[in-house]
């Protein structure tokens, strides 16, 4: 018996113990041919990337020193908001993955890389790549599913305070920088009376203030004030650019694990838990987004999500190569593979969000209503 | 007065800085002039020039950075090989005052040589290497010998090249040089023109080694009979440089030899992992990670999710060899080369150091 097939969920029950090491293998053999294979065409890859990002950003932050003109403040906007895109998604995100330390590039590397959000990358790492990917969808675990702030699943205990969390969560797309950075500390926990003075947490609060301080002062008081008389319009550009960032990377972050279809597991179903077991979670934890390259290159390749959650460290641009594969052991052991369009998920993913503020006994009966209106 | 330059300058450097964190400056700089003053020391290859069937000379344009060398020594370049960047050691083979700025360095292909396969077979012009300043103490004293012997073998001719064409800039007499360089075959001497041309200005002796044998320290006295009056300088493979040292030192006669091939890895299962700052030393047998082996024997080590995907285990491994415990992929690492690891997925495949 696995622990996976310990719950009670379905997806998982045809699967035998050696299927699912099977699986585990054929996984490992996938990632061991990126590997086998990773090279020159990468390393141009991502250094193309991060060249046209700093170009496109400097570009961008030039026109909005004339912002004060309508036609320059639109353009350098959506040319900053782009920059900032890439810069967190297929930049930022990726390198701290240690998708390219292979490279031995200590400007491209895990250990160095900064990135242009409000959460210092130390910490980010520590919750991102540490908690959410090795405890991926695990309810009580992994604070990625709702935040800590939100019920996404019918087995997270309703409270009245659910309520409010479409609101909330349309909020935090607003400011996810800082909803992320504020995640990244456990401000929920730590801000607990007991927890507030721990020398660790503030260490780690000081840090974090100080990223944001930095990054504010850059958006809002430099740049406007290099702009001289462009400094208002500046200021506008530079907040919606950040606006636009946030509500991107929001969207697709939630179009990784909220949308239906999606599997959660209990905190004992992954007692013990094997390799084999460990990418099973995280096929059945995660679900992409369809598109064309541009998609996969303004997502960071996050719509590959579930190619991601499997090998956190390959190379992102190597996702979109695997996906067949991947999705040919889905379809030969019986799982689904969730994927779906980027308003077709958004839509899924808040839909959930809206109908789990609500507790599961008025659910069923919200849907014996709806069956009762419109008869199959 | 002079003060309010410099602080203009870094209250400047001050408001970039602010509006570029969390990049530097230079980070943007970089784009438009890798090589300008202030930046990473870098250079880039301008010409590849073939010098014989396995060797070529790399023009390479220093950064503004790049501070002259001493003839005789060596520049560590950085290159990246199949996206991977993989640091050596070259001796500089240009004089010191090249009135154009730029540097050589000669590098011959070795048989399963990652990088010199890759200089001398695939890189082309205008490809940005990363620098270090040159360094090494197989050079000539201020004061100039009367006497010099250089013993060569090979691309071991390298570091003297650079002194001989060093010494001909200064348009000074050469003073009584004898050079004995082996080479496999005629075609395979590099710089055979140039060398072959300083007949008459200093004593050349070519041995090629396919047909005359290889140099035997026990003929040195029959082919330079006043070997031991001479200050003498060696470059050349491990096996003739021993043979020499032993040779030299049997007679308490001094010798100055250039290695670069470094010590061949001993690399298996396990071995002695000494973890630097710590001052630990513990000693696996390969089957576990050092991430446990580090841990146990109290070093603080950094972790996270223990099985490979997290990278918060990432330390740098200043030498040795490790194991990837998933897929048997061995990493080797001298120092200066700049490599991290994985301890929680990497065991010692061989002595190594880590620098925690």
């Amino acid at each position: 018996m696995t622990a996976l097939t310990a719950t009670s969920r379905g997806p998982v029950e045809h699967l035998s113990a050696e299927d699912i090491e099977l699986l585990g293998k054929e996984l490992d053999a996938i990632r061991q041919q990126i590997l086998d294979s990773r090279g020159e065409r990468d390393a141009a890859y991502i250094r193309k990337v991060i060249d046209a990002q700093r170009k496109l950003e400097l570009t961008s932050r030039g026109i909005l020193l004339f912002s004060l003109f309508p036609p320059a403040w639109l353009v350098g906007t959506a040319g900053l908001g782009i920059a900032k895109i890439l810069e967190n998604m297929e930049i930022g995100h990726n390198i701290m993955h240690g998708q390219w330390d292979w490279m031995r590039d200590p400007k491209i590397h895990s250990t160095t890389w900064e990135w242009d959000n409000a959460s210092p990358s130390a910490q980010w790492k520590h919750s991102h790549n540490e908690l959410h990917h090795t405890y991926t969808n695990v309810i009580g675990k992994d604070n990625d599913l709702g935040y800590g702030i939100m019920r996404v699943d019918e087995d997270q205990k309703w409270h009245p305070i659910y309520l409010g969390q479409p609101l909330w969560n349309f909020v935090n797309a607003c400011i996810f920088e800082y909803g992320i950075a504020a995640y990244d500390l456990e401000l929920g926990k730590n801000l607990h009376k007991r927890r507030r003075k721990n020398p660790e947490f503030q260490a780690r609060l000081k840090q974090a203030l100080k990223k944001i301080r930095g990054q504010m002062t850059k958006d809002y008081v430099i740049h406007p004030l290099l702009s001289g008389p462009s400094a208002l319009t500046t200021l506008t550009a530079n907040l919606t650019a950040n606006l636009i960032r946030n509500l991107w990377t929001h969207s697709v972050i939630m179009c990784g694990h909220f949308p239906e279809g999606v599997q959660t597991f209990s905190k004992k179903s992954i007692d013990g838990e094997s390799r084999g077991e460990w990418y099973l979670r995280q096929m059945l934890g995660s679900a992409n987004i369809s598109g064309g390259p541009l998609m996969h290159l303004m997502t960071g390749n996050l719509s590959y999500q579930i190619e991601h959650h499997l090998f956190p460290d390959l190379p992102s641009n190597r996702y979109q190569e695997i996906a067949p594969k991947v999705q040919e052991l889905f379809e030969r052991y019986g799982l689904t593979y969730v994927s779906g369009s980027l308003p077709k998920q958004v839509a899924s993913a808040w839909g959930k969000v809206i109908r789990l503020s609500l507790p599961n006994d008025l659910l069923d009966k919200l849907g014996k209503l709806t069956k009762a209106v419109k008869p199959a | 007065m002079t003060s309010t330059v410099p602080r203009l300058r870094d209250r400047l450097l001050r408001l970039a800085e602010l509006a570029t964190t969390p990049l530097v400056p230079s980070d943007y700089l970089d784009i438009l002039n890798p090589l300008r003053a202030g930046a990473d020391l870098r250079g880039r290859i301008e010409e590849i020039r073939p010098e014989t069937r396995d060797a070529v000379t790399l023009v390479i344009r220093p950064g503004r950075g790049w501070r002259p060398h001493t003839p005789g020594q060596y520049v560590r370049i950085g290159v990246d090989v199949d996206g991977v960047r993989q640091w050596r050691a070259y001796s500089l083979t240009s004089p010191a005052d090249r009135a154009d700025g730029r540097i050589t360095v000669t590098v011959k292909a070795i048989p399963d040589g990652v990088v010199s396969n890759h200089l001398v077979r695939r890189a082309r012009p205008g490809t940005v290497i990363q620098l270090d300043q040159a360094t090494g103490d197989f050079v000539l004293p201020a004061e100039r010998p009367e006497k010099v012997l250089f013993i060569t073998a090979g691309s071991g001719i390298t570091p003297v090249m650079g002194m001989l064409r060093s010494a001909l800039g200064d348009q000074r007499d050469l003073g009584d040089i004898v050079l004995l360089h082996s080479a496999p075959t005629s075609q395979d001497v590099i710089f055979a023109g140039e060398l072959r041309a300083l007949r008459g200005r200093i004593t050349l002796i070519e041995l090629h080694t396919d047909t005359d044998g290889m140099l035997d320290v026990a003929d040195l006295g029959k082919l330079v009979p006043d070997f031991a009056e001479r200050e003498t300088w060696a470059c050349g493979p491990t096996g003739l440089l021993d043979a020499l040292q032993a040779h030299y030192t049997e007679r308490d006669l001094t010798l100055r030899t250039e290695r670069f091939r470094p010590t061949v890895l001993v690399t298996g299962d396990g071995g002695t992992v000494t973890f630097a700052n710590s001052n630990t030393v513990v000693s696996t047998d390969g089957t576990g990670p050092l991430l446990d082996a580090g841990e146990a024997a109290g070093v603080l080590m950094p972790s996270g999710c223990r099985m490979g995907i997290c990278f918060g285990c990432v330390v740098p491994l200043r030498e040795g060899a490790v194991r990837d415990l998933r897929n048997g992929a061995l990493t080797t690492a001298a120092p200066g080369d700049g490599v991290r690891i994985q301890t929680c997925v990497t065991a010692a495949a061989g002595d190594c150091t880590i620098e925690l």
